[in-house]
């Protein structure tokens, strides 16, 4: 099995997160997933990546954020490691609740799970590393839905 | 991004074109509308039809106008959402919160109605 792998280690910078969406979105583009598609694969790691930066290092310069991304003939997989104190995922209140509608913050992880066909979260001890999976033949479907 | 803003019939209409992300648009619609609503206007209508890409940062930022127009006693609509800002206000269940126009006229007309 052909697996094509690309790696990069991030400064814990907003300039992290465009480059790792464009990054991940170019990738997804030459994997042969559709634009829509692709566009919910960058959305999902732009979340990733900005909680990362922001939650996970909290911008500490010292800290670095690491995005491989992994196209295989059956899915597309990215992982997001950071160096931060680890993530209580349990914690995370649900956006749809009634109460929490209008948060102007706390979606970040809703969205990346809704566009995504798989994600895990690991503690690192210490850092949290997200691995989210876009199952190829799924992903074609779906394109070819949204196309009729 | 870029914001313009007009007055229609009393209504301030926010045109909005780009993206509204973390480090993008977000500080800037936050400040354009925390002017607004220190003028006093009570009914704004934000025009997100160049409005191509929003991050869970920029959707924050359309609940934060909302309510800072309505703890204002004011009023906040949507207008000509584009798909992808359609999809994801409707995945995130705010379309129960907001209320999305897709005719200029007929928002304003909304707007005189509820007043």
């Amino acid at each position: 099995m052909n697996a094509t792998r690309i790696f990069y280690t991030l400064d814990s910078t907003l300039e992290s997160v465009d480059k790792a969406e464009a990054a991940v979105r170019a990738f997804a583009l030459k994997a042969g997933f559709g634009d829509e598609v692709s566009d919910h694969i960058s959305l999902a790691v732009r979340e990733a990546t900005e909680n990362a930066v922001l939650h996970g290092n909290k911008c500490d310069p010292h800290k670095h954020v690491t995005v491989l991304f992994e196209a295989a003939p059956e899915s597309f997989t990215v992982w997001v490691r950071d160096e931060g104190k680890g993530l209580d995922i349990a914690a995370i209140p649900d956006p749809l609740a009634p109460q929490n509608l209008l948060k102007e913050s706390g979606r970040g992880i809703f969205l990346i799970r809704a566009f995504m066909d798989e994600v895990r979260f690991r503690n690192l001890n210490p850092g949290t590393e997200i691995t989210m999976i876009k199952r190829v033949r799924q992903a074609t479907r779906e394109g070819q839905a949204a196309s009729k | 991004m870029t914001v313009s803003t007009r007055q229609v019939d009393g209504v301030t209409i926010v045109d909005l074109s780009g993206r509204i992300t973390l480090d993008e648009g977000s500080t800037l619609l936050r400040d354009t509308i925390k002017q607004l609503a220190s003028q006093g206007q009570k009914h704004v209508l934000l025009n997100l039809g160049e409005v191509h890409y929003i991050d869970s940062s920029g959707i924050g930022e359309l609940v934060s106008a909302f309510t800072t127009m309505r703890d204002q006693g004011g009023e906040l609509k949507l207008l000509n959402l584009t798909r992808k800002v359609h999809d994801l206000i409707q995945i995130t269940k705010l379309h129960t919160v907001f209320d999305i126009k897709d005719d200029e006229a007929a928002a304003i007309q909304a707007f005189s109605k509820s007043a």
